[in-house]
């Protein structure tokens, strides 16, 4: 059967959807599901609406994961659109390569990290993944077609953080990034409080860095947490391959509640001792912490969760202090928040990206109070003049996008070329009224 | 020495994983299927894996005239030749009750084309001294069932045909795998009500590849359905008959 009626969601499971999909092994399959009209998604690890489209027709990219060609001599890979970046890390490690850019985790697809033009914990100087994309195949009507950022600059960059609104990426060709090995050598800090934290940030050297925050701490131990730096070294993988547990059951509402979780950052926290740490840790390990338990999204239980992201300057610092204080404050449970520092890369009009400080916080959705708070935190992102980003978003009001992402209206204009009938929309562009700017 | 195996039905995703295990341990591999165009992305797949050789030929299990094209390039392989059978095709039972010409095509899918091939292979099997053959049947050929019984006959027909292939291939020094997958997550099976306990199919292609190399003779996979199906063939045929599973 080509299609099947399902309701599905997006990662954070707070938000659904009814409809058909349909799951394409081949071209023609792809070509035939395409004349549905409904757009491509990847393994659903946005966490909103953005993989959605209720009451219409997606097509799930998945097994469409094919390698193309590998020049092991350049690190130019051509794969298939559904591959996911997990995989292309197990594959290549062992030759030296891996992908330039890798999100918190391995399930999300080349098709999904070009989408949302996502990052690392090495942005500040590695940039974003569709700065590593070499070029795309989308396909259209007439069939595949090849854009680059030569050929065709404008739909190249509507579609590197593109939402999928261009078309259905069928391949990608990407700059792998040479490794010297499998491993990599972790150092784990301490910081007591926000200043520290991005004094820290500033401070390191590393290639790879990512601050855990205790978004539960307040006053003066607000910001606190451990800040992990990592530097790529020689050697084989460390350690047997990872086996994934899984979470059988949603969890009741309590597994995530208030002193639940207060305790878990503790504990979290806390198991990095005063002096810090020092460790070697396999690649997948360190790119991917949550993907050892397989759906932890339903430790949030049946309504789920929200995730709020956004980047403020650099010189917008203490905005951001503001925006944890607020959420700190409001109690909403959040096991540990993220805090990395970005750098200016962004290789596409929506792309989320910009030079400052990126915060992520997990909040409960049966919580009453989350979207007056999401709305609260929205202000004050726009007031810092930052962003917020739209691949973990399913609260947002489409005047503060419009607002925090200025080159909508070029985007806009690319993909009504290249969507004129707007056959991919999502829920999400649906809800934030992206394709009804200009 | 070198192995190369010639994968029948390698559009099916089961296949696919099973031939991506192959390539990733060094054999060659040929895949033969109908639609020989998007089968080149799955060869370049298996090269870029680390198979020293990968190709594709066309194989239509209705039309013999593709059989011995497959035997002869096989004949060209060097070292030790080997087969695997993903072919099947699966009509809704009503649909067979509704035109039951539709069970020659079941048949001819899961059952006689890919054995026709395998008899026209065999000698050269024989002639090599070795080499496995995996035929995929399925748990439906354990017990005809209301639901869909035609298909059912056609895999308990081929594990029959492998069961005496085993049998002939054994005193050359060959290899033959029965395997019985219960429901699998495929094109095949995509948006069927009723599937439970769906494995992805890479598991599938994982107990395969095991059983391959510790030359086991029939396998299900994954392994519970050993107890499901030994309790569903236990069930007297005076109850059996009535029930609708
Ligand atoms: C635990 C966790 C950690 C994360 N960490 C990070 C992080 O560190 N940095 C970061 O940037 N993101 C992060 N994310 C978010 C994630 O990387 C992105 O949401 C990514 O887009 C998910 O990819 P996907 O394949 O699941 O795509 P989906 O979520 O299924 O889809 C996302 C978008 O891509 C489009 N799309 C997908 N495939 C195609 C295709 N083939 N052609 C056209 N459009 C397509 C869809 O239409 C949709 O608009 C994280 C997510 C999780 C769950
Ligand atoms: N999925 C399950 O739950 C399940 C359970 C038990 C057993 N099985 C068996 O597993 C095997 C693989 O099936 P699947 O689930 O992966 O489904 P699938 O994708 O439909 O695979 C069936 C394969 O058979 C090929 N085929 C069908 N008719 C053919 C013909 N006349 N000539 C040549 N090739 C033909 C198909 O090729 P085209 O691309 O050309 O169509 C495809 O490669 C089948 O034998 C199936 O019966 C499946």
């Amino acid at each position: 059967m080509q299609w099947k009626t399902a309701d599905y969601a997006g990662w954070g499971r707070a938000r659904s959807a009814r409809g058909t999909l349909a799951r394409p092994e081949r071209v023609p399959a792809l070509a035939k599901a395409l004349g549905a009209r409904g757009p491509a998604i990847g393994n659903r690890r946005s966490y909103g609406d953005g993989p959605l489209n209720a009451g219409g027709a997606a097509i799930e990219m998945t097994r469409m994961d094919r390698l193309l060609s590998f020049d092991a001599d350049t690190g130019v890979l051509e794969v298939e659109a559904g591959a996911t970046l997990g995989a292309l890390l197990r594959l290549f490690a062992p030759r030296g390569w891996m992908p330039a850019v890798l999100p918190g985790t391995g399930f999300a697809t080349v098709g999904g990290a070009i989408a949302n033009d996502v990052h690392g914990k090495n942005h500040h100087n590695a940039g974003s993944f569709g700065q590593h994309v070499l070029a795309v195949t989308l396909m259209t009507e007439a069939g595949p077609r090849e854009v680059t950022p030569e050929g065709n600059p404008g739909l190249f960059r509507a579609t590197m953080g593109g939402l999928g609104q261009t078309g259905a990426i069928l391949s990608a060709r990407l700059q792998l990034k040479p490794i010297p090995g499998q491993r990599m050598r972790v150092v784990e800090t301490r910081i007591p409080d926000f200043d520290a934290f991005i004094a820290a940030l500033e401070a390191s050297t590393a290639e790879f860095a990512v601050g855990w925050v205790d978004a539960t701490a307040k006053r003066k131990r607000l910001g606190r947490g451990i800040l992990e730096e990592g530097e790529l070294v020689e050697g084989t993988r460390p350690g047997l391959p990872r086996r994934a547990k899984s979470v059988p059951l949603d969890a009741p509402g309590l597994a995530l509640s208030w002193p639940v979780v207060k305790m878990f950052n503790r504990w979290y926290l806390w198991r990095v001792p005063d002096t810090g740490r020092k460790r070697t840790r396999p690649l997948d390990e360190f790119f991917f912490p949550l993907d050892a338990i397989h759906d932890w999204n339903r430790l949030y239980g049946k309504k789920g969760f929200h995730q709020f992201q956004c980047v403020v300057p650099r010189d917008a610092a203490p905005a951001l202090r503001d925006i944890l204080a607020t959420i700190a404050k409001a109690g909403v449970a959040s096991p540990l928040a993220v805090l990395k520092r970005m750098g200016p890369g962004r290789a596409g009009h929506l792309s989320f990206p910009m030079e400052g400080y990126t915060l992520a916080v997990d909040m409960p959705a049966r919580k009453a109070k989350v979207p007056a708070l999401y709305a609260r935190l929205e202000d004050m992102v726009q007031a810092a003049g930052g962003r917020i980003y739209l691949a973990k978003d399913g609260l947002a009001r489409p005047e503060t996008v419009a607002a925090l992402y200025p080159e909508l209206d070029a985007w806009h204009a690319e993909v009504a070329k290249a969507d004129p009938e707007g056959h991919n929309l999502t829920d999400l562009v649906r809800r934030l009224k992206l394709r009804s700017a200009a | 020495m070198s192995e190369t195996w010639i994968i029948l039905g390698a559009s099916s995703s089961i296949a696919r994983a099973f031939a991506r295990k192959l390539a990733e341990r060094g054999d060659g591999v040929i895949l033969a299927g109908r639609d020989t165009a998007d089968l080149d992305r799955d060869a370049a797949d298996a090269r870029v894996r680390g198979a020293p050789l990968a190709e594709t030929i066309r194989f239509d299990a209705r039309d013999p005239a593709t059989f011995a094209p497959l035997v002869a390039r096989m004949a060209a392989c060097e070292g030790t030749v080997s087969a695997a059978v993903f072919v099947g095709s699966m009509p809704a039972q009503s649909e067979i009750d509704a035109d039951p010409a539709l069970i020659d095509g079941v048949v001819t899918d899961n059952f006689t084309g890919p054995a026709r091939v395998l008899q026209m292979l065999a000698p050269l099997m024989e002639e090599r001294g070795g080499g496995t053959v995996v035929g995929v049947g399925s748990v439906a050929g354990d017990r005809g069932r209301i639901g869909n019984y035609v298909y059912g006959a056609a895999k308990a027909g081929f594990a029959t045909y492998l069961s005496g292939l085993r049998n002939r291939l054994t005193r050359a020094g060959g290899h033959v795998v029965t395997v019985k997958p219960g429901f699998t997550d495929t094109a095949m099976t995509w948006g069927i009500e009723g599937m439970f306990l769906v494995a992805p199919p890479d598991k599938v292609a994982g107990d395969i590849l095991r059983a391959v190399e510790k030359k086991r003779n029939v396998i299900y996979t994954p392994v519970f359905w050993l107890g499901i199906m030994s309790i569903i063939r236990a069930i007297p045929e005076p109850i059996f008959k009535k029930l609708s599973i």
